[in-house]
């Protein structure tokens, strides 16, 4: 079975975000950037399917600028077989994501679309549910458990209070929270090898998608800055403080 | 045109996230229909007939929506979906695994966690883990919206709403319920907590976990932790508040042993009210605390469980 890995790449979580004087967005003028760390977790799920024999070919897609290569080269590197690059310059929307990606699951059939949950940079949470709807697949989204078994999968989600199993007929889709497992560090060998792994180029005219944004971003600011406070000079005078402000 | 909101319950009683709901959808598209989706849940649609703002309240009660499945639920709001100029949930696990769907269907971008309605068209919301706030238009489509709860007042009991029951959907069925295991901590989850006390790096151990959990129970808190004390392996990694894992927003945020790291600051900034308690008294998280305690934690904490004691938590 194929396992399909959409990866994105952003500012590297490490990396403190500013906002643009123009306030048409945020710098990405030499910052660093890395792979969605979502998006890392799901490469590493794909790879331990694989391992366990589960999965027998893992394509990472990525929808992006020519750099979000080197996004493609990081999961081939971690283990994954092929790319497919969707050159996209600026930014594309979830339900756009979604359209392309289900244009390649029509033509890739994968068996499993595994993807992370959401990408830190514009923080939508929505590309892999809507892939589920437009392929009218089922969903496991925020998993800390995936089970690969037959024609189902098994998805253990993290929800609001605690655990929720659910059992999916494939194909499916899961997105991947936090817990689901501790990505790997490519090895050099294996960066190596990863250089000769081929990489194939589509435009999203390619699919026949349109991509424009459908919201309109009227501007992008700080947040709010918070005032500078009070340091106390012991814990009796902070509780003093607390009860003033009426929180405790 | 009226909006909906899918209402947030576990079949008994109605999640506060609702009224929370409720009133950001006011300020969209009034009046309010909301939708109760479950199994035996009269007592919610009750509770939700209540809310203020509410004109109707449409019930679909079937197994098929006793757990939240976002395939069924999603069919069941598409359903009902072209009477509304606006769809709304919750901005929380639920909310966000079935509403994406629902826009998906409807060929519309969703606008996801929104922290502000400017007008009916335009709305705030926060990207990056909230270090920028990005305005975004929607125009000419039906909007398809999860809302941060915290930036939102809930709507009061005041409300005398009609119920009408409404046919469930048809299910695919491919997807079933297995089980849940929910935490049974008489604590409050982190992401709704009212107060959230947090360890960092400096907790030194797990174990020193067990003194915040005291001062937890003292003042109905949850708990949570930096990304340095789940890498630590001091505490599991749902205990994570920061970029990479839970984005909160409660009254009171008291940090305790954490430096500030802005993958941290990231997930809690947005406290309305932030304290911290540090041995280094040039550590980052001083930069944003209302209330900051240069003190040796191992010092302050117990010292600090002692005097609300004393004032009879």
């Amino acid at each position: 079975m194929k396992a399909l890995v959409p990866v994105k790449r952003v500012i590297d979580f490490n990396v403190k975000v500013r906002v643009k004087a123009d306030r048409t967005g945020v710098d990405l003028a030499n910052v660093k950037m890395s792979m969605n760390p979502f998006d890392e977790i799901a490469v590493e799920e794909a790879i331990r399917l694989k391992e366990k024999g589960k999965v027998t070919e893992i394509v990472a897609i990525s929808i992006g600028p020519t750099q979000a290569q080197e996004t493609i080269r990081t999961a081939l590197a971690m283990g994954a077989d092929r790319g497919i690059l969707i050159k996209a310059d600026g930014e594309v929307e979830p339900l756009a994501v979604a359209k392309l990606l289900k244009a390649v699951c029509e033509a890739e059939k994968p068996g499993l679309v595994i993807m992370g949950k959401q990408a830190i940079d514009d923080d939508s949470n929505q590309t892999g549910q809507m892939l589920a709807a437009l392929l009218d697949w089922p969903q496991g989204t925020f998993a800390s458990k995936v089970e690969l078994d037959g024609g189902r999968v098994k998805v253990t989600r993290e929800v609001d209070g605690g655990l929720q199993t659910v059992d999916l007929k494939l194909p499916a889709i899961v997105t991947t929270d936090l817990r689901l497992n501790e990505p790997r560090y490519a090895s050099l060998p294996n960066i190596m090898k990863a250089k000769k792994k081929p990489i194939e180029e589509k435009t999203p005219a390619d699919y026949g998608v349109d991509i424009t944004p459908r919201l309109r971003v009227v501007q992008v600011n700080e947040p709010a800055k918070r005032q500078a406070g009070v340091k106390v000079q012991s814990v009796a005078e902070l509780v003093d403080k607390l009860k003033e402000t009426g929180v405790i | 045109m009226a909006s909906l909101v899918l209402a947030e319950h576990d079949n008994t009683s109605l999640k506060d996230a609702t009224a929370k709901t409720v009133t950001a959808a006011s300020q969209i598209s009034a009046p309010v229909h909301m939708l109760v989706a479950g199994q035996n849940c009269d007592a919610v649609a009750q509770a939700a007939a209540k809310l203020a703002g509410v004109e109707k309240v449409l019930v679909a009660d079937s197994a098929a929506y006793a757990h939240g499945l976002a395939e069924p639920l999603a069919a069941l709001v598409l359903s009902v979906a072209a009477n509304y100029g606006a769809i709304l949930a919750p901005a929380s696990t639920s909310g966000k695994n079935v509403l994406p769907r629902v826009a998906a269907k409807l060929d519309v971008p969703q606008i996801s966690e929104i922290l502000a309605v400017e007008s009916p068209d335009t709305f705030r919301r926060p990207i990056y883990a909230g270090n920028a706030i990005a305005t975004v238009k929607a125009e000419g489509f039906k909007k398809v919206v999860t809302v941060r709860t915290t930036a939102f007042k809930p709507a009061a009991a005041t409300g005398n709403a009609q119920i009408e029951k409404i046919s469930p959907a048809a299910d695919s069925g491919v997807s079933t319920f297995v089980g849940e295991e929910l935490t049974r901590s008489e604590r409050p989850e982190l992401t709704s907590a009212k107060i959230i006390i947090s360890g960092g790096r400096g907790m030194q151990s797990g174990e020193n976990f067990h003194m915040l959990d005291r001062i937890a129970d003292k003042l109905r808190a949850a708990v949570g932790a930096s990304r340095a004390a789940v890498d630590a392996g001091f505490v599991p990694n749902d205990y994570q508040v920061g970029q990479t894992g839970k984005v909160v927003a409660p009254e009171l945020y008291i940090a305790v042993g954490i430096s500030g790291a802005i993958q941290h600051l990231a997930g809690m900034k947005d406290s309305k009210i932030i304290v911290a308690i540090n041995k280094d008294g040039e550590a980052p998280i001083f930069q944003v605390a209302d209330y900051g305690l240069v003190a040796d934690l191992f010092k302050a904490i117990p010292e600090l469980e002692q005097e609300l004691g004393k004032r009879g938590y």
